[in-house]
């Protein structure tokens, strides 16, 4: 471990907080004020981000920088124990640009039901939450990040969802809190089966192998039912399309982007290393979960008739694919899936952005009802192309690295898993891909070629007139709520744009951050199993 | 960062810097997009520009690539390659770059030159488009995209081009996307071309498997040593990227979205036919051909047929048939595009790489010209139109450019000896003979048949026989001249004539949004504007000039020479058969070679030299003449078919005038070809359909039902198991013991009464609180 430069992380993970403490001082009236500071205050902590992302080093990558071991809670013998290393330091700048975006796209994109000073507030302790997640280094500071994230979604859920958001903030509670109990019972049995000495990661990860076999697989049951919950894995996704299609714009974007990679992040960072033998056994599990998940979540998409629970399945699949990289317990894999959460985060939080402003414009995502998005909000329509694009893996842009070399190494997983096995789910993963573009451009010419739903069309202005209106370029303004994408919104959304394209021309910014590190825990898994 | 091994010495810079060539065209793209629409030209001088330049550079680097070859004195040429690290993994790293060899370079020359001619014919065809700008970016990518999948030093970069390839056809083809036809076109292309495309990241995956690594050079080098650990496995890779090409370049089963693919403007139909995108499928296998031929183990003794010929040869039949019933211009120039890919799979199927290749050059030039050709027709002559039964018809008097660039064009498809694809066809066709693939020999030349038969009844109605509809307005042959000035009003209406298509599949229209306003009657005194003609001259001179390069017949081999390093694979010397073409087929020759090699066949680790391809068989008349026999067959029975048909002439094939009404055997086989032989109604109504209605529907009730069932129904159960704690322990135990005790009387019940309030947080207190009790009771069992 690094200890230099150790105020980083901390500063980075808790100045939300400080924008809160001021914000609860000022009165909810003065929304304008509100949106400042939670602008103000997530873009101070995307500098400290981007601070880190300077001082981090490079070339060491693997090892545990700006580390900081402090007392914490001695009685449990807990210490406050946190550190950045290749694998979580994408994910950490990722959910503090996420956050700072959101704010901005806040300004001036309110949820229905108002109140932005405690909407924000929330948003800010979310970030905490997420962002100590990446960091901690104990089991017992990860464990309550973890489920610090948790209530603000749901109230963000449920106060500022859509007509069934009392349900889904409900469900999505629960199912997490179910998830996350069983976690701790993992925790709680690996900790006392280690010794009860620590719950530091690197003393869980030297100690933990040494389990005993059996043992390792049932504690490492309890882990995968939280963190899968969390992922979220097929059979326990049906929190996710409620949760999403009921959730703000803003809160559906943050879940996407960066909440269900904490699911993923516990994966690789605690239950592989930790429990390796559990791990081995429980890998072809995984893998035969994820790809259910990847086919089922494609046939789930195209089903959907709302366009926001379609991009919600399209989660479901997409996070199969992140998993069964996971699964290989290879560095491919495992770097796959690092890049594919990444990309993820950025594709979907896109097109539930998108996905947002539609709905503000339209007051509908009814996939029947929508239609020529191209020719009312071209730039709004190509961006939506874009992002289906990006979706469904083309390469050249984020999501492609994300799903390609999770086949390559699905091919010949870590020594010992099944081959046969993972030959076959490689090659189902890759008809998952046709599905994903089955619905993806489905979607695509079904809500955005063609000529607009005579519904949005002012009346002043005759429908059939309006190809050679478009021509004339002056499809900003036929109608009073539909007009283009606006400055607010390319502010929000032009760094996810610009990140896609230059991840997927230059993988390389990623992977070579992350390598080292996944190389390392690949290492330590393979060394606990005998 | 440059990877390892990079010996570029003395390439020469072009050689050195052909990266530059895809990379260009690619920049601009971004340009287009970005400043196009405040270009004084739309962004169509960037994209030519970059054309040129590309052109420019690659014309350059074949220069260099001719002065390598000839200065190697006989010894194996090496490829120029190098490599930036793009991605790792594991350590590994991951290049992109360029892999210079003398295929690379021609189809490099092949997709600048013809996508700078089609830039510029576009210039005038796409003349007004409220998508103009976008429509030259789109296709500077498109030709991007070509150039990188062709420059591929490895897999993933020769993926990355593919599907750049697979975006950029989806926004041509659907570039009028008002119309749903049209983006129904599109979404087929993409998706079919996508079902193939498993293919190729599975067979990545296992070329990384065996191989480990995913450099071409290197994957083909070990092929060839045979050093690999299981042929099964290599079988598989092979399989699968052949799956792979099969739905890039149209092959039988997945040809179906090429002619829907027509939906797009005609420019675009002819730069995807002739040098990228479907060339695309037929140069992965070229490319790839060590892990082909010793995979599916092409021409090992005694084979009859593998997979790629068997594809190759069905492909070759069935378009050509289909080619036949067309009434849609483009459409039977698709028909013919898939059934010629047909003829440079079979090629490669069978050994003759250099012939396949030099198809996909010779191919490129009087493909595009038809294009092109046809596209002027429809731009000057028929209102848009493409049907030629309906709007063509005896143009051949006012187009003399367009019409000579077509015949020059057919006749070198057709395979008309002393044009280009005489010498790439017929070298094809004799090689499957020389190999001993007799199956595929007889497809060869009976495919040769059905190309003149389909090309002549479609050169007799669109330029011979009395116009009619569009044609005969701009013929001034109509019987209604004196609308002369309504000319405008009339082309207004060109929408409706579609309408009066009885058989929607069955025409074809570039349908240009805006009506064409303000052109003079007729269009052109003679012919279409230059920068049309212009592009047609120079193809049409292509189709005859381009041949020559490689022309057996006449003793020209230069081609084969600059290219024989890229195959990868040793070429076998003739034996006993090089100079008698008869002595192959003796059952006495396959049976001294069987005892020879099969022992080798059989252990592939050792020996490498047990891996060759069969040199291109030595050209004789004699061996031609039964396929230029056919050939001419073919034009007479077509000719006096036509003349029969559309003419009204009688003659000695008159008698078959209506043979499919009167005859079921021939109706069915007529309207089995119609319909083209069902495989849309299995693709469309049955899988895609039943996947995207039936079967996610069922889905998604599943899920609705089933897991989100048990996920509802045990928060309900819970609740329930709260209310019975409640109604029974709380309230009659507990606060019924505490009442009687006389202690403080409500504590209890208040702090257990949140059990059934239905308040979330209460509910996870309740379930945090059951984790902890378990977590407990595992301690206790575990300390």
């Amino acid at each position: 471990m690094d200890y230099s430069n150790n105020a980083l992380l901390t500063i980075g993970t808790f100045l939300p907080l400080v924008g809160v403490l001021i914000m609860m001082f000022i009165p909810g009236s003065d929304e304008r004020a509100h949106k400042q500071i939670a602008i103000i205050t997530s873009g101070a902590t995307l500098a400290v981000g981007i601070y880190t992302l300077i001082q981090f080093d490079y070339g060491n990558s693997a090892t545990l920088q700006f580390a900081v071991n402090e007392e914490w809670i001695e009685v449990i013998k807990s210490n406050y124990i946190i550190g950045l290393d290749g694998i979580s330091l994408p994910l950490y700048v990722l959910s503090m640009a996420v956050t700072f975006l959101v704010a901005v796209y806040t300004w001036n994109n309110v949820p229905d039901a108002g109140n932005p000073k405690a909407f924000l507030m929330l948003m800010l302790v979310l970030q905490v939450g997420m962002a100590g997640s990446f960091i901690a280094q104990d089991l017992i500071l990860f464990f309550v990040f973890f489920e610090l994230v948790l209530l603000p979604m749901y109230f963000m859920i449920g106060v500022w969802g859509g007509e069934d958001r009392q349900y889904a903030s409900l469900k999505f509670f629960l199912y997490t809190m179910f998830g996350s109990a069983l976690m701790l019972v993992a925790f709680l049995a690996l900790f006392f089966q280690t010794g009860a000495e620590s719950f530091s990661f690197e003393h869980l990860m030297a100690a933990g192998a040494l389990i005993d076999h059996d043992v390792q697989v049932w504690i490492f049951a309890g882990m995968f039912i939280g963190f899968a919950v969390k992922v979220p894995m097929f059979p326990f996704h049906t929190w996710l399309p409620d949760a999403h299609t009921q959730a703000p714009t803003q809160g559906s974007v943050i879940l996407a982007a960066i909440l269900l990679k904490l699911g993923t992040y516990g994966f690789v960072r605690i239950a592989l290393p930790m429990l390796p033998q559990g791990a081995h056994e429980w890998a072809p599990v995984i893998g035969i979960l994820a790809v259910i998940g990847i086919i089922y979540g494609a046939l789930g998409c195209l089903a959907q008739t709302d366009m926001k629970r379609l991009i919600a399945f399209s989660s479901v699949a997409h996070m199969g694919f992140v998993m069964l990289g996971i699964s290989t317990l290879t560095t491919f894999g495992i770097n796959a899936a690092l890049f594919g959460m990444v990309a993820h985060g950025l594709i979907t939080g896109m097109l539930f952005f998108v996905a947002g402003s539609i709905k503000h414009r339209y007051h509908t995502l009814e996939i029947k009802r929508l239609s020529g998005l191209l020719i009312q909000m071209p730039k709004m329509g190509w961006i939506l192309g874009f992002a289906a694009m990006a979706s469904l893996g083309l390469p050249g842009l984020a999501g492609f690295w994300g799903e390609f070399p999770v086949i390559l190494a699905a091919y010949s997983p870590a020594f010992g898993v099944n081959e046969a096995l993972f030959r076959t789910l490689m090659v189902i993963a890759a008809m998952g891909t046709v599905l994903a573009a089955g619905y993806l451009l489905w979607l695509f010419q079904r809500t955005a070629m063609g000529d607009p739903n005579p519904e949005f069309v002012s009346h002043d202005e005759p429908a059939q007139s309006l190809s050679a209106a478009a021509n004339h370029g002056a499809d900003a303004d036929h109608h009073d709520e539909i007009h283009d994408v606006t400055i607010v919104e390319w502010i929000a959304w032009m760094p996810f744009l610009v990140a896609i394209v230059v991840f997927g021309v230059y993988p390389q910014l990623m992977f070579k951050v992350m390598d080292p590190a996944v190389i390392q825990l690949v290492e330590r898994v393979g060394n606990g199993i005998p | 960062m440059l990877l390892a091994a990079q010996e570029t010495a003395a390439a020469g810079w072009f050689l050195e810097n052909a990266w530059l060539i895809p990379l260009i065209p690619f920049v601009a793209f971004f340009v287009i997009l970005l400043f196009g629409k405040k270009m004084p030209r739309g962004g169509s001088e960037v994209g030519i520009a970059s054309m040129v330049a590309a052109l420019v550079v690659a014309a350059g680097a074949a220069y260099q690539w001719i002065d390598r070859v000839d200065s190697s004195h006989g010894e194996e040429v090496e490829p120029v390659i190098r490599q930036w690290v793009w991605w790792q993994s594991g350590g590994t790293r991951f290049g992109i770059g360029e892999h210079i060899d003398g295929l690379a370079i021609v189809v490099l020359l092949l997709v600048a030159f013809i996508s700078t001619l089609v830039q510029i014919y576009s210039t005038e065809y796409v003349k007004g488009d409220r998508r103009y700008t976008h429509y030259f970016a789109s296709i500077t990518l498109f030709s991007a995209g070509m150039l990188i999948m062709v420059l591929a030093p490895n897999m993933v970069q020769l993926i990355l081009g593919w599907e750049i390839m697979g975006l950029t056809s989806f926004l041509l083809i659907g570039h009028w996307w008002e119309e749903k036809a049209n983006s129904e076109a599109a979404l087929k292309a993409f998706w079919t071309v996508r079902v193939g495309d498993v293919g190729l990241l599975v067979g990545t995956a296992v070329l990384l498997g065996i191989f480990g690594t995913l450099d071409i050079k290197g994957i083909n080098d070990s092929a060839a040593a045979g050093q690999f650990g299981s042929h099964n496995a290599l079988m598989w890779a092979a399989i699968a990227l052949f799956i792979a090409c099969i739905g890039k370049s149209g092959q039988f089963p997945l040809h179906t979205w090429l002619p829907d693919a027509m939906a797009g403007p005609t420019p675009v139909s002819s730069l995807l036919h002739s040098s990228t995108m479907v060339v695309a499928g037929v140069y992965l296998v070229a490319r790839l051909y060590p892990v082909f031929h010793v995979g599916l183990e092409i021409n090992a003794v005694g084979q009859t047929f593998n997979l790629i010929a068997v594809i190759g040869g069905i492909t070759v039949i069935v378009a050509a048939a289909l080619a036949f019933v067309q009434n849609d211009i483009k459409k039977v120039l698709a028909y013919s595009t898939v059934s010629q890919l047909g003829y440079m799979m079979m090629g490669l199927g069978v050994g003759a790489w250099t012939a396949s290749v030099f198809h996909i050059f010779t191919h490129a030039f009087f493909k595009c010209c038809l294009f092109l050709a046809a596209g002027s027709i429809s731009y000057t002559a028929s209102h848009h139109s493409f049907d030629m039964k309906k709007d063509m018809g005896g143009l051949w008097k006012k187009m003399p450019i367009t019409f000579g660039a077509w015949m020059v064009s057919t006749a070198a498809l057709a395979g008309i000896p002393f044009f280009s694809g005489f010498f790439s066809k017929d070298e094809i066709i004799d090689s499957a003979k020389h190999a001993d693939y007799t199956i595929f020999y007889l497809v060869g030349i009976v495919g040769a048949f059905m190309t003149i038969a389909y090309m002549t009844r479609a050169t007799y109605l669109v330029f011979f026989g009395t116009p009619r509809g569009g044609a005969a307005h701009f013929m001034g042959v109509e019987h209604g001249l004196e609308h002369r000035d309504d000319h405008a009003h009339e082309t207004l209406g060109h929408d409706d004539h579609s309408d009066d298509h009885a058989d929607q599949s069955d025409h074809g229209h570039d349908d240009h949004p805006e009506p064409v306003r303000g052109r003079p009657f007729p269009f052109a005194k003679y012919d279409s504007p230059w920068k049309i003609t212009a592009p047609l001259l120079i193809l049409g001179t292509l189709a005859v000039g381009s041949g020559y390069l490689n022309a057996p017949a006449v003793g020209v081999h230069w081609f084969e020479h600059q290219t024989e390093s890229s195959i990868g694979l040793p070429l076998a010397e003739h034996e006993a058969d090089g100079d008698n073409a008869e002595q192959v087929s003796s059952e006495h020759a396959v049976d001294e070679s069987v005892g020879a090699e099969d022992v080798g066949a059989a252990e592939h680790a050792a020996d490498s030299a047990i891996y060759s391809v069969p040199e291109p068989p030595k050209f004789a008349w004699g061996a031609a003449a039964p396929g230029l026999l056919l050939v001419l067959a073919g034009f007479l029975v077509s000719l006096f078919l036509s003349l029969a048909v559309f003419g009204k002439r009688k003659n000695v094939l008159s008698p078959l005038v209506g043979i499919t009404e009167r005859n079921k055997l021939f109706g069915a086989g007529h309207r089995f070809l119609v319909n083209k032989l069902y495989l849309d109604h299995l693709y469309e109504k049955v899988i895609v359909h039943g996947v995207a209605y039936p079967v996610s529907k069922a889905a998604y009730w599943f899920n609705q039902n089933i897991i989100d069932g048990v996920v509802d129904g045990a928060g309900r159960s819970t609740k329930r198991t709260g209310e019975w704690v409640y109604r029974n322990i709380d309230q009659r135990l507990v606060d019924g013991a505490v009442n009687a005790s006389g202690m403080v009387a409500n504590e209890s019940g208040h702090a257990l009464q949140p059990v059934q309030s239905g308040k979330v947080n209460h509910y996870g207190a309740l379930l945090f609180g059951a984790a902890a009790v378990g977590a407990i009771v595992l301690i206790l069992l575990n300390v």
